[in-house]
């Protein structure tokens, strides 16, 4: 039996608390009022002195970014020319409106992108245990509490997911620019023909019972399994009804899972920019998800085995922890390019804006993820032998996360803050905050059960794995 | 010159897996074992070196790499600009998306066939060659194991071989290649 040491537990308290702090920090330094805003960038103009005029032109093209659905877009765009003169008031203002509501959205992006991450961490590990029991597989079974421990992150996970969700569907930020009022109201200075066209779908309470009733179906799963494994455990010699049932349950939730994954990608990420939409976005979240929640297993396997527990799992079930590191940090890359190249080709205007966005105003951010999360994995990981070394896993696995969360980071920031973004106080703080209370919940499940499921089939195949 | 070899014919890879292993402990030299299929882990109870085919390959993928790049460059950037997909900045950087396929596979290209040219050299295969096989039951069922006889007790040998579990132990002497 693993026991979670004081000293862990200090760890993972002291990162919320710091967390926290830092987010409540992000959310204060939100400029209280479209005045304050105003003064923030005439205090800057001044430090700049000339610099104003090319600035604001730039604040401009983000803010209609990110008001593309709003209608006057494309009035606000005409005006641009026009800058200097008696429009510029005018235009001022509006643009003033737009950083504005762009800085509103920073902290509570912050804490959507690191609440979400750390989420899909849990859900990636538990759809990797669901295949490992369905392809009853030999090596693992000595990981299996690893990976429950890690997959028990999506109860309150998919609980602070699920209020997060319902806080933006009552109005208490605007990340979600499809819930503005009127959208879908003929006339309304918001109306938007094409997500009116989307509202038969789109809209707040289908889309909170669709959150709600995937996040109690995956969570649903996760119970049971885990209580099937401890039940297993417990059973006589040749006695494996248990282990049967997981199986059944585990092929029943693959199916389940990576229908509503799908879904959930374009609900939760892709409504961002509900003018795009991409064919490939579900599996694209979910090569992240799942290589995120490998390099998990691998980094708390690598911890637990450096405190001397698991001291069966030897350097062949690293090796093939790494394997899949590898491999699916390729398959996430060849998503990644999949989805760009076919848009950035064909260049068609309300397809390519997504990539504009990106490349315009996040160039470092999204070429410098896909560096991290293509070139590192695949250099640090490609000889077999590096694969079995701790130091070097460890190495790729840290480049991974970070790598993911950059990822998910630019699949959200453009559509919410535009070229307000920054990484600061928020999305440090946010990051921090929920890293601690995934690792406080994750090892404390992890405690309540002997790290050998002694009952497992295939335990003396796994205890004997060698490459 | 010619040298004594003894070949054990076996029937079973496990069973040749663990007579491999005690020859290596009595210190008799292996030359060859002939399988009619890979035998998992025989080449570590062989004792043999691991292979530095995949170096090889690693190098013959940039080689790949840098052949497309510096092909695609010429051909679509320098000697008859062409307008890729209505971008026609005349920069290899800036269209590159659309050279990344052409780039991958002429890097998998090049890796898989530089490296298949690169076994059948190692392991001296060429076409019309006459084959080393010594049994041709190694193509079916049986499995040959090659000892260096020389300055060996044969009669000793042939006794600790059948204790391995050998169906069947010849002489012979060999023509060195």
């Amino acid at each position: 039996m693993y026991k979670v040491t004081s000293k862990l537990k200090i760890f993972a308290i002291v990162l919320m608390v710091v967390g926290a702090l830092f987010t409540a920090v992000g959310f204060w330094s939100v400029p209280s009022s479209q005045a304050a805003v105003q003064q923030m960038i005439d205090s800057d103009a001044a430090a700049h002195g000339g610099a104003h005029e090319t600035e604001s032109k730039d604040h401009g093209g983000a803010a209609e970014e990110a008001h593309q659905q709003s209608g006057h877009a494309a009035a606000h765009n005409t005006d641009e020319p026009a800058i200097d003169d008696a429009h510029a008031g005018g235009h001022n203002d509006e643009h003033v409106e737009h950083l504005y509501h762009q800085l509103q959205n920073r902290p509570w992006s912050a804490v959507y992108i690191a609440s979400f991450f750390f989420f899909m961490i849990g859900l990636g590990s538990l759809v990797f245990l669901a295949l490992q029991k369905v392809s009853q597989a030999g090596w693992s079974p000595l990981l299996f509490r690893v990976m429950e421990g890690i997959g028990s992150y999506i109860l309150p996970g998919g609980i602070i997911m699920f209020i997060l969700l319902l806080l933006s569907g009552l109005h208490f930020n605007h990340i979600f620019v499809w819930m503005e009022e009127g959208v879908d109201v003929l006339g309304n200075e918001n109306y938007d023909a094409i997500i009116a066209g989307k509202t038969g779908y789109l809209n707040v309470p289908f889309w909170l019972f669709r959150a709600g009733a995937f996040i109690v179906g995956w969570n649903l799963y996760r119970w049971n399994i885990r209580r099937f494994g401890l039940k297993q455990d417990e059973a006589k010699d040749g006695d494996i009804a248990w282990y049967k049932k997981g199986f059944k349950h585990s092929a029943m939730f693959l199916v389940f899972f990576i229908v509503t994954e799908s879904i959930m990608s374009w609900d939760w990420i892709m409504s961002f920019d509900p003018h795009w939409f991409s064919t490939l976005f579900g599996w694209y979240v979910f090569a992240s998800m799942f290589v995120s929640g490998i390099t998990t297993i691998a980094l708390v396997t690598i911890f637990l085995k450096s405190k001397g527990y698991l001291e069966f799992v030897n350097d062949s079930h690293i090796h093939d922890l790494a394997k899949f590191m590898f491999g699916i940090s390729i398959f996430w890359t060849y998503l990644w390019f999949s989805q760009f190249m076919l848009i950035w080709y064909s260049n068609i205007p309300e397809e390519v804006t997504y990539f504009v966005t990106r490349i315009q105003d996040y160039n470092i951010l999204f070429f410098g993820m896909v560096a991290i999360n293509f070139l590192f994995p695949l250099l640090i990981l490609m000889n077999s032998d590096f694969k079995r070394v701790n130091w070097f896993v460890v190495t790729a696995g840290l480049f991974i996360i970070v790598g993911h969360y950059l990822d998910i980071f630019v699949m959200v920031m453009p559509a919410t803050v535009g070229v307000s973004w920054f990484i600061g106080f928020p999305e440090i703080g946010a990051f921090l905050f929920f890293a601690g209370l995934f690792i406080f919940y994750i090892f404390r499940t992890i405690s309540k059960a002997p790290l050998i499921p002694k009952g497992d089939p295939f335990l003396g195949e796994s205890k004997h794995f060698h490459y | 010159m010619s040298t004594k070899m003894i070949h054990a014919l076996y029937t079973d890879d496990d069973v040749l897996l663990s007579a491999v292993k005690q020859v290596r402990d009595k210190h008799y030299h292996i030359e060859e074992v002939f399988t009619p299929f890979p035998v998992h882990g025989l080449e570590k109870a062989m004792g043999i070196a691991d292979t530095r085919l995949a170096i090889n390959a690693f190098l013959y993928g940039i080689v790949g790499l840098c052949v497309a790049t510096a092909m695609m460059n010429y051909i679509m950037i320098e000697d008859w600009p062409q307008d890729i997909g209505g971008k026609p900045s005349f920069s290899y950087l800036e269209n590159m998306p659309a050279f990344v396929p052409i780039m991958f596979e002429l890097t998998v290209f090049f890796a898989a066939h530089l490296m298949v040219i690169t076994f059948y050299m190692r392991s001296r295969l060429w076409p019309f060659k006459k084959a080393e096989n010594p049994d041709v039951r190694t193509t079916d069922d049986h499995f040959l194991m090659e000892i260096d006889a020389h300055g060996a007790d044969e009669e000793e040998v042939t006794k600790f071989l059948y204790d391995t579990g050998a169906v069947e132990i010849k002489l012979i002497d060999k023509e060195a290649h």
